[in-house]
C-alpha cells in the first residue's frame, strides 16, 4: 500500500467517533443530531447551515479529523479530497424535484439546485480548509473497500498529492453515514 | 502511455465523430430554439439529440430496446460505434468501463415518468447496464464531478491503465436534458436566450446540450502508432473559493494548467480548448487563469457554440473534436465569438487556421470549485520495431 491511514472518523445521524473513540455530543432533538454535533465541535462556520445533508455529513467527518491538526487553514495544494457513495446527490435531487413537480407550486430554488451535484461536498471541505488539491467524487453500487482503496491509491499518481481525505459519504432514504480517513503517502 | 483507439460522438450534429467533426468544420451549430421544452415557462435555446434517429439507430444495434432509457441508449450506441472503430472486444476481463455523467436518468424522479424500474435513477446502475450490454463483467467506475466529469473520467482511465490493471478503458460521457436540469440552470439565470457567444464581450450565458461521447483508450506499452492521439497528462485542482461561482483569480484552473506546463512549453501548443461556457464569470475566470499561466498568446477556442454545454459529456466530446482537429492540422474557430474583452486579452480563434504543432490542452471547470486540464499529443513518430535481444 503506497499510503498509510493517519486518522479516521465515522458519523451517522445518531453518533460520531474519531479513531474508533466516541465523540461526545450534547443531547439533540430528534432528527437534529448533525446540528448538535456541529455545536459540540465548537466550530464557528455559519455556511454549515446552508449545506444539504450530504455536505453536512462530509463536513462534520472532516472537522472531526482535522480539528486538532496544526497548522490549519494554511492554503495548500498537496491534499486531495476523494469521496464515494451509492446514491449520488439523490437526497437533494428528490427535494429539488418537489419544487418543480407541480405547475401551481413551481418554484425552482437556485440554492437547492446547486446541491444536486454529489461533488459539492468535496468543494465545501476544500473551501473550509483552503485545500487547492484534487477533488473527486465516484458513485459505486456498494461500499467496496478494495475498489475504494485502489482509487485512492491511484489519486497518488498525481505526484503533487501527499495526503488525501478519502470518504464514503452516503445520504438517502434513511441512510446517513460517513466514514472518512486522512491518508498520507508513504 | 495511453492512446485513443476509437471514439464516437452522438449529438445534435450527428451520430459519428466524422459527421460531428465535419459539421463543426463547416461552421454549423446544433443549438436551436427548442421551445416549448417539457412545459417550462421560458423559451430554451439548446442542442438536442434527435430522439427518433436515436431509437432507430439503437434498434439497428440491438433488438433488446426495452429496458433502456434514451440516455442509456445514447451511451450504448456511442460505445458500440467507438468499439467497432477500435476493433476491441469489450467483453474482455482487461476492459474497464468508466461512466461520466452529472445527472444520469434524473428525469425519472418526475412522478409522471413511468415504465422504468427505480434502479435507473442510480448512476452505478446505468453504468452496469452499459457494461453488461457489451458482456463486460467488471464493476464499472462512475465519475460524477460536475462539469469536469468528462476530464476526470479520462484521468481515471489513464491511472487505471498505467497502474497496469487493465489494457483498455471505455470512457463514456452522457447527458440528456430534462425539466430538472433546465429549470435549475434557468433558476441560476445562467442561460442565454440566444446562441451562446463564448469569450465575447457581449456574451449572455450558456446554452445547454445533449450528447453521448465515447473514447476507447488503450495502454500502448511503448507501441504508439503514427498519428494516434495520446493523453499525456491530466490534473484536477479546486478553487477552494465558492461552490457555485468560479474564483475571480482562477486559482484552481491556474494550478491545473501549471502542472501541465511542467510537461509542455506554451510555444508547442497548437491550441487550448477552453471550457468557454459563455457565462460572464466562467469565461473571465479562464481568461485570468490563462494570462496568469503565461498562455495569453496561445490560440484558444470553445466548442460550446456548436454543441451547447453538454455537462458530464462535455469533457469527452470536446477532447474528441479537439483531437480530430489536431489530426487534421486545424485549429477550430469559436462559434459565436466576435469581439473579445479589452481588459482580458486572449487569442480567441475566430476562423479555422492551419497548425503543424502537435500538442493541445483541454480545460474544464465546474460547480464545487473543481477545475481540470488535460494534455494531449498527436504522435508523429512510429515506434521502431522491437529487436529481439
Amino acid at each position: 500500500m503506497p499510503y498509510a491511514v493517519k486518522k479516521y472518523s465515522h458519523v451517522t445521524d445518531k453518533q460520531a467517533s474519531v479513531n474508533g473513540k466516541p465523540f461526545p455530543v450534547a443531547a439533540a432533538e430528534s432528527g437534529q443530531f448533525l446540528t448538535a454535533l456541529y455545536r459540540s465541535l465548537k466550530v464557528d462556520y455559519p455556511k454549515f447551515f446552508k449545506m444539504d445533508a450530504l455536505s453536512k455529513l462530509g463536513f462534520l467527518a472532516s472537522e472531526l479529523i482535522l480539528m486538532d491538526e496544526q497548522p490549519r487553514f494554511t492554503p495548500r495544494e498537496d491534499v486531495a479530497i476523494i469521496c464515494f457513495n451509492r446514491s449520488s446527490s439523490l437526497d437533494t435531487d428528490v427535494a429539488y424535484q418537489a419544487t418543480i413537480q407541480h405547475e401551481e407550486s413551481y418554484y425552482p430554488s437556485p440554492s437547492a439546485f446547486v446541491y444536486t451535484l454529489p461533488n459539492i461536498v468535496t468543494g465545501e471541505i476544500a473551501i473550509r480548509n483552503k485545500f487547492f488539491g484534487e477533488t473527486s467524487f465516484y458513485v459505486c453500487r456498494e461500499r467496496d473497500a478494495q475498489q475504494m482503496s485502489q482509487t485512492v491509491e491511484q489519486a497518488f499518481c498525481d505526484k503533487h498529492t501527499r495526503m488525501a481525505l478519502a470518504a464514503w459519504v452516503e445520504c438517502f432514504e434513511g441512510t446517513c453515514e460517513a466514514f472518512m480517513e486522512l491518508v498520507e503517502r508513504r | 502511455m495511453i492512446a485513443i483507439a476509437g471514439d464516437n460522438i452522438i449529438s445534435s450534429l450527428g451520430f459519428t465523430t466524422d459527421e460531428n467533426y465535419r459539421a463543426v468544420e463547416s461552421g454549423q451549430s446544433g443549438v436551436r430554439l427548442c421551445s416549448p421544452f417539457v412545459g417550462l415557462p421560458e423559451p430554451l435555446m439548446a442542442s438536442m439529440i434527435d430522439r427518433e434517429r436515436l431509437s432507430d439507430s439503437f434498434a439497428d444495434l440491438s433488438p433488446r430496446a426495452d429496458g433502456y432509457t434514451m440516455l442509456e441508449k445514447a451511451a450504448i450506441l456511442s460505445v458500440g460505434n467507438a468499439a467497432a472503430q477500435a476493433q476491441v472486444d469489450l467483453s474482455g476481463a482487461d476492459v474497464l468501463f468508466i461512466l461520466s455523467s452529472t445527472k444520469g436518468n434524473v428525469h425519472l424522479l418526475d412522478e409522471n415518468e413511468k415504465g422504468f424500474s427505480r434502479d435507473h435513477i442510480y448512476l452505478w446502475h446505468t453504468a452496469r447496464l452499459i457494461a453488461e450490454f457489451f458482456g463486460n463483467a467488471n464493476e464499472p467506475l462512475v465519475v460524477s464531478n460536475a462539469c469536469i466529469s468528462g476530464a476526470c473520467a479520462q484521468i481515471a482511465a489513464m491511472r487505471e491503465l498505467e497502474t497496469g490493471a487493465y489494457s483498455y478503458a471505455v470512457v463514456v460521457g452522457v447527458e440528456m436534458l430534462s425539466k430538472f436540469i433546465v429549470s435549475g440552470f434557468q433558476s441560476l439565470k445562467a442561460l442565454s436566450p440566444e446562441m451562446c457567444r463564448p469569450f465575447d464581450v457581449d456574451r449572455a450565458g450558456l446554452n445547454l446540450g445533449e450528447a453521448a461521447a465515447a473514447i476507447i483508450y488503450r495502454r500502448t506499452d511503448g507501441k504508439e502508432e503514427a498519428g494516434e492521439a495520446l493523453l499525456l497528462h491530466g490534473a484536477i485542482r479546486n478553487d477552494a473559493n465558492h461552490i457555485s461561482g468560479p474564483s475571480r483569480t482562477g486559482e484552481g484552473c491556474l494550478r491545473a494548467l501549471q502542472i501541465l506546463l511542467q510537461e509542455v512549453a506554451p510555444g508547442d501548443l497548437a491550441f487550448i480548448n477552453a471550457h468557454g461556457t459563455a457565462t460572464a464569470y466562467n469565461d473571465s475566470m479562464e481568461a485570468v487563469a490563462l494570462a496568469s499561466a503565461g498562455l495569453s498568446a496561445v490560440s484558444v477556442n470553445s466548442l460550446k457554440g456548436y454543441f451547447g454545454h453538454t455537462l458530464g459529456a462535455a469533457g469527452v466530446l470536446e477532447s474528441i473534436i479537439s483531437a480530430h482537429a489536431l489530426a487534421n492540422e486545424a485549429v477550430l474557430p469559436t462559434h459565436g465569438f466576435k469581439c473579445g474583452e479589452k481588459e482580458r486579452p486572449l487569442n480567441v480563434v475566430d476562423k479555422i487556421t492551419h497548425t503543424e504543432k502537435t500538442f493541445f490542452i483541454k480545460m474544464l471547470s465546474g460547480f464545487g470549485g473543481c477545475n481540470a486540464a488535460l494534455l494531449f499529443k498527436k504522435n508523429t513518430k512510429r515506434t521502431p520495431p522491437c529487436h529481439t535481444q
